[in-house]
């Protein structure tokens, strides 16, 4: 009989208190006991890091960079998230007026087409580490996707809640896979604050609750791979959508533990965050400074960014001052035209918060935010086929025609005489 | 005028176990105030030392975000409930 190695059991590491440094053990908590505050996992700071040659031998998934993520053994879930390509956009530079731009390209993400299975790759073995068999969310679709896909692969029981007015794509790519989804009347933030009780009462690992700790670790992994897939080295600017503020207090964090790291040099990239004008309370606390979110009741076709009541706000306002960067929000009709755009010059279709980053990325290189030696990476977040409403009425209809070729031929003489792009 | 406060899990360790609390005044920030000389211990957790809402926590009056309706100093009547939500949820 072959001998077997083993694997040592799987624990997640213990929580401080990111206001007031009181100490947790590993629970699944998110908010300090003593003062309300948000708790992030302790890493052992002498523990031995792997070097670049190690990390670039290991399996192309978010795992390669796990010394980093909140864990100690081998995870047990999710083994294939992460690690989507980075695409050289020279279109998209010439757009901008900077020397290159790529686009991180989680609209490919695995299993559930956005950025969101980093999140839940963390919380569900967060939930394995605790022995929970029931995990959920408050989400405004994406991440609904994400926990009801990861959940069905490790055979726990989901329970999900999004606001009732969601899109088709966002509503279906969750119950398909057996998730119980229950649609609430009202805002993502009535969701929010009722999936809070929720996780009060019934014990559940809900991910971006109880289980937020952990969970918000996996979008560190976002920065780790931009910083290896352009060569071990950092862009000058980055560009992310905003719903919850919490990707860009995490980008700041990823980049920043590969500079304390060594596997990088230089200077931490520019963060710029993003938000669909009709919710945009992060932009315009960047705009008017100061520290306190004034919640909004969001108005946007942009329904995977429109937290009215941002969580990580006040984070992300502080992760793109104390970077040098910015904030931009765009119209609904902008938003249409960066998907657009953004397809026609990349070649990828990206869903409503991709939209806004990308028209978000015009109006910052407009308002003079980026210089001609920029190196500016996108991060796309969830894919276009999620949220085909909105560009429905935007695209030309497609002619119907016989099957003659006299009519393609029409098609091609019309063609002709159109105006180039 | 007596209001309900319903208090998450981790505020109840301040309370006794206490969950649910009566309270008074004409205005939620009296109502609070109200709490806070009752149970010292949550006070801070509920005010900052301005006597500003606490930042950690949002209030809901009757299922609303108070900072829509005048944040502490929204009238508060007989029968309103006020639910205390820790603040980093979400997202």
């Amino acid at each position: 009989m072959p001998a077997t190695i083993a694997s040592p059991p799987l624990t997640a590491r213990p929580l401080r208190c990111r206001s007031c440094g009181a100490e947790h053990a590993a629970a699944p908590i998110a908010i300090c006991e003593e003062c309300l505050g948000p708790l992030d996992p302790v890493y052992e700071a002498g523990r031995p890091l792997p070097d670049r040659d190690t990390i670039a031998a290991r399996a192309p998934s978010l795992w390669r960079y796990k010394e980093w993520l909140p864990f100690d053994g081998d995870p047990m879930w999710s083994l294939d998230t992460g690690f989507t390509p980075l695409v050289d956009a020279p279109a998209l530079a010439r757009r901008f007026g900077v020397a290159r731009v790529w686009v991180k390209n989680d609209t490919v993400s695995h299993p559930s087409l956005s950025f969101k299975d980093r999140v839940v790759a963390a919380a569900i073995n967060a939930a394995a580490a605790f022995g929970l068999d029931t995990i959920g969310c408050a989400s405004t679709g994406n991440l609904a996707n994400a926990v009801a896909a990861h959940a069905a692969r490790a055979g726990l029981k989901a329970w999900i809640f999004v606001p009732d007015e969601l899109e088709a794509g966002k509503v279906i790519g969750t119950s398909v896979y057996g998730a119980r989804l229950v649609r609430v009347r009202g805002t993502y933030d009535d969701v929010n604050r009722l999936c809070a009780q929720v996780a009060d009462r019934f014990g559940w690992g809900i991910a971006n609750v109880n289980l937020r700790s952990y969970y918000g670790e996996g979008s560190k992994t976002v920065a780790y791979e931009i910083a290896e897939q352009l060569g071990w080295r950092l862009p000058t600017a980055v560009v992310a959508p905003m719903a919850g503020g919490s990707l860009l207090s995490k980008l700041k964090k990823g980049f920043g533990e590969f500079l304390d790291a060594g596997l990088v040099r230089g200077q931490a990239p520019r963060l710029y965050g993003t938000q669909a004008a009709g919710c945009a309370p992060i932009v315009r606390l960047v705009e008017r400074g100061g520290d306190a979110i004034e919640p909004e009741v969001p108005k946007t076709i942009c329904r995977s960014l429109a937290i009215g009541n941002p969580a990580d706000g006040v984070f992300a306002a502080r992760a793109m001052r104390e970077t040098g960067g910015w904030a931009a929000a765009v119209s609904d009709p902008e938003l249409v035209e960066g998907i657009r755009f953004l397809a026609e010059d990349t070649g990828v279709f990206a869903e409503t918060a991709g939209g806004v980053t990308a028209a978000g990325a015009v109006a910052l290189a407009r308002a003079g935010r980026f210089q001609p030696q920029d190196e500016v990476v996108l991060c796309i977040t969830g894919h276009g086929l999620k949220t085909v409403e909105a560009v429905q009425g935007a695209i030309p209809a497609a002619p119907v025609i016989a099957p003659r070729l006299r009519e393609v031929t029409t098609l091609v003489e019309e063609e002709r005489t159109w105006p180039s792009r | 005028m007596a209001i309900t406060l319903n208090l998450p899990s981790v505020l109840a360790a301040h309370t006794g176990g206490a969950r649910t609390i009566e309270a008074s005044g004409r205005t939620l920030g009296e109502a609070v105030a109200d709490v806070a000389a009752r149970y010292p211990a949550l006070a801070p957790r509920l005010r900052d030392k301005e006597g500003k809402p606490y930042p950690f926590v949002n209030f809901y009056l009757n299922d609303e975000d108070v900072r829509f309706c005048g944040g502490f100093a929204a009238p508060v009547q007989d029968g309103d409930e006020v639910t205390v939500i820790p603040a980093i949820a979400g997202g």
